[in-house]
């Protein structure tokens, strides 16, 4: 039981790590701030051109 | 488990790999069931990755849990991030997973099950998984630095420009290639074409939820646009019964060409946030999903395999792409087997992510590993029909001819026995006007899927929407490379001008960021309408042009990869990574050749060109003409970049191996962890 809510939550963290939900959360963190329509703006200002480099394979 | 237990399990799984491998190679004349082909897959990557995978990392890379990564050292909560190895594993695999591993082992599938079988499983063990691994480690060593870094720094200032050179135009044909293959699914396809333009003002929508509603909620927001993804799934059917609405969505392929590339140079330009990162997180949301959902159902459903182990067209003519199973099913199969893309990956944001040396083996070897499974699942999907069938779809008009009469003739007398009556039954189950003459490989994996799951979930009453729920997978990820591929070539280009002239450089720059993009669409597009206006249906001039481009950008990584390995311990150990590229330079170097200078038409473009100079000639003719010289001299001019490669990297193991010159390692010194104590 204890191993199924470990994998649950490991698939859950690679989830929210592919979804780009806890870069936003290391931002807020780094930042001191609240999550906001401003706040998550300032992140994708700060990741975009990351993110559009990354390549995607064929 | 004691020692004595693990050898007798690792023995049973021998055993059982072997039996797998010897049912699905030598059983002749009668069905196989597909759980032989994920049998002998399952067994053979788990010997992979216990045994050889271990050797590498052991013996010839000599991973260091010690040795501080750069995630750990360069840490800046950015790029730079100590990252749960299972959380890097899928992040790797999401990056990996594309529409290569399904199109290109559905297309192979012409050879017979076996040919693609045994090159997907075979090529990944010993080729892709160890490209892709050795890259990540090597990068991982080099501060996470790129594939074109580190061909410039190992094999010289020729190296990296190669590469470079390399990856703007595997870019492009592959950008031309995958939109093509889109193109092909939808043309003529009301309920497809409805579908697909429905994940545009989702994909807006989820952008301007998480921006304004939601800020930073996406996986809540990927579920919403999947629950109104399924809903444009359903609506698309009643659009195409629509006698009205049916013809707004009806499209010619030149028509839905002229569209893509509208849309993709807009979203080229759009803000990421926009309409590339939802539309990305949609595209993986379901990727991942149905992938999954692909899996279980191959091992639940167990199908069995109507196509034979090999077919005909082993000596070259088959309909789908002409050419011979040597070279043409090892560069047909680039993804699933190995792929050169995977090596900017695996020295891109993968290497950044690592928390310690020894989880390079579990993401690099491991993720390829999957993809290969992947690429099995495409093989099964493909012959689990009817072989007629899967010719009637993959075969273009021009070789079986444009009426259902002719075309069942035509396969008919090979030996797939197939009506016209049986194609119109499958058209209206799966809610299409025709599925003749649908090439690029889409089309036929969508009605593969939609057989497998509708086997026991819904029945043949909901085998449309599985159909067309496969082709939105395919085209929802394909249009998400498409922006996501111009914007990558687009700042590859700005970066080189910048150089010449600094504003070009800026990407918040709208004259320079209009101007690149213009020109990669252009790029792309002009492949593109050329595949599109291609009588033989484009995939046989394409899909060669991008697999000898992709497996090129191979050879050039395990080029910088066997350089490396010759100057840690000399010739010793080097055949791990030089018995791959002398395998992948026996195929793409015979491929381009083929390509060049095969006699026959439907090979050559040089006498693809010298036939149709020969021919009564129109405007259309001079163009075709002109075509094919320029696809000619895109292969030549590929060979020789990558020739260069070679002889200079050659050069290289010869100097270190004759001590006649020094061995400069460029790796980044060793700084041992300080989280060391925590993991020993």
């Amino acid at each position: 039981m204890k191993s199924w809510a470990s994998a649950a939550r490991i698939l859950l963290e690679a989830l929210r790590e592919i979804f780009d939900e806890a870069p936003y959360r290391r931002f807020l963190q780094r930042r001191g701030l609240a999550s906001s329509p401003e706040a998550y703006q300032q992140f994708w200002r700060e990741r975009e051109a990351a993110h559009a480099r990354r390549p995607r394979c064929c | 488990m004691n020692r004595g237990l693990r050898i007798v399990a690792w023995v049973a799984v021998g055993l059982l790999g072997a039996a797998a491998l010897g049912v699905v190679a030598l059983r002749r004349g009668e069905p196989i069931n597909a759980l032989w082909l994920v049998a002998a897959a399952t067994c053979c990557y788990a010997l992979g990755y216990r045994f050889y995978s271990a050797f590498i990392a052991a013996r010839i890379l000599a991973v260091d849990p010690l040795r501080a990564t750069p995630a750990e050292r360069l840490e800046n909560g950015r790029d730079f991030l100590v990252t749960n190895k299972w959380v890097v594993f899928g992040h790797h695999f999401a990056a990996i997973a594309g529409p290569g591993p399904l199109v290109g082992p559905v297309l192979a599938a012409q050879f017979g099950y076996l040919p693609g079988t045994l090159w997907v499983i075979a090529g990944a063990v010993f080729a892709g998984c160890v490209q892709d691994f050795v890259i990540l480690l090597f990068s991982v060593r080099r501060d996470g630095k790129s594939l074109t870094e580190m061909a410039k720094e190992e094999t010289g200032p020729l190296g990296g420009l190669v590469a470079y050179g390399a990856v703007i135009a595997i870019l492009i044909i592959l950008l031309a290639v995958i939109a093509l293959v889109v193109v092909n699914a939808l043309k003529d396809s009301p309920w497809g074409t409805f579908t697909i333009a429905m994940t545009i003002p989702i994909a807006l929508l989820m952008g301007i939820y998480l921006r304004r509603i939601r800020p930073g909620r996406v996986l809540e927001v990927s579920i919403l646009g999947f629950v109104l993804v399924l809903l444009a799934i359903w609506g698309g059917q009643w659009v195409a019964q629509n006698p009205q609405l049916a013809p707004v969505f009806t499209f010619r392929g030149q028509t839905l060409a002229i569209l893509i590339l509208i849309y993709a140079f807009a979203a080229s330009a759009m803000p990421v946030w926009l309409l590339l990162a939802p539309r990305d997180y949609l595209s993986t949301f379901v990727k991942l999903g149905t992938i999954g959902l692909l899996g279980i159902g191959i091992v639940v459903l167990h199908p069995t395999l109507h196509m034979p182990a090999f077919t005909r067209f082993v000596d070259g003519t088959g309909p789908v792409f002409a050419g011979k199973i040597f070279p043409f099913a090892f560069i047909t199969i680039a993804c699933g087997a190995i792929s050169g893309f995977h090596s900017l990956i695996s020295s891109g944001t993968t290497p950044k992510l690592i928390a310690r040396e020894t989880e390079t083996r579990m993401v690099g070897y491991g993720a390829m590993m999957a993809e290969s499974a992947v690429a099995v699942m495409a093989i099964i999907a493909a012959c689990v029909l009817q072989p007629g069938v899967y010719f009637a779809i993959n075969s273009p008009a021009g070789i079986v001819g444009s009426t259902p009469a002719a075309a069942t003739a035509a396969i008919s007398s090979w030996g797939f026995p197939v009506t016209a009556d049986d194609m119109q039954a499958l058209a209206s189950a799966v809610g299409e006007r025709t599925l003749f003459n649908r090439t690029g490989g889409a089309p036929a994996f969508a009605v593969g899927m939609a057989h497998i799951f509708s086997q026991s979930l819904g029945g043949t009453t909901v085998m449309a929407l599985w159909y067309h729920f496969a082709v939105m997978f395919e085209a929802l990820f394909i249009l998400t490379i498409l922006d996501a591929g111009t914007r990558v070539a687009r700042f590859m280009i700005q970066d080189a001008l910048g150089h010449i002239y600094k504003p070009l450089g800026r990407t918040s720059w709208y004259p320079s960021v209009l101007a690149t993009s213009a020109v990669i669409v252009a790029g792309w597009g002009f492949f593109l309408w050329q595949g599109v206006k291609d009588p033989l249906g484009g995939i046989n001039s394409l899909w060669p042009l991008f697999g000898i481009a992709n497996q090129l950008l191979a050879t050039v990584a395990l080029c910088v990869a066997t350089t490396i390995i010759v100057k840690m311990h000399r010739a010793k150990y080097a055949l791990v990574t030089l018995v791959p590229l002398a395998w992948l330079v026996a195929v793409t170097f015979t491929a381009s050749w083929h390509k060049l200078f095969d006699a026959s038409p439907r090979i050559g473009f040089l006498a693809q060109a010298r036939a149709l100079a020969n021919a009564p000639g129109t405007a259309a003719t001079s163009r075709l003409i002109f075509n094919n010289r320029l696809d000619a001299a895109v292969t030549a001019g590929l060979v020789v970049m990558v020739l260069l490669v070679l002889v200079e990297s050659a050069r290289q193991w010869i100097a270190v191996l004759r001590g006649e010159q020094k061995v400069v390692m460029r790796e980044t010194p060793f700084v041992r962890t300080r989280m060391a104590e925590d993991r020993i």
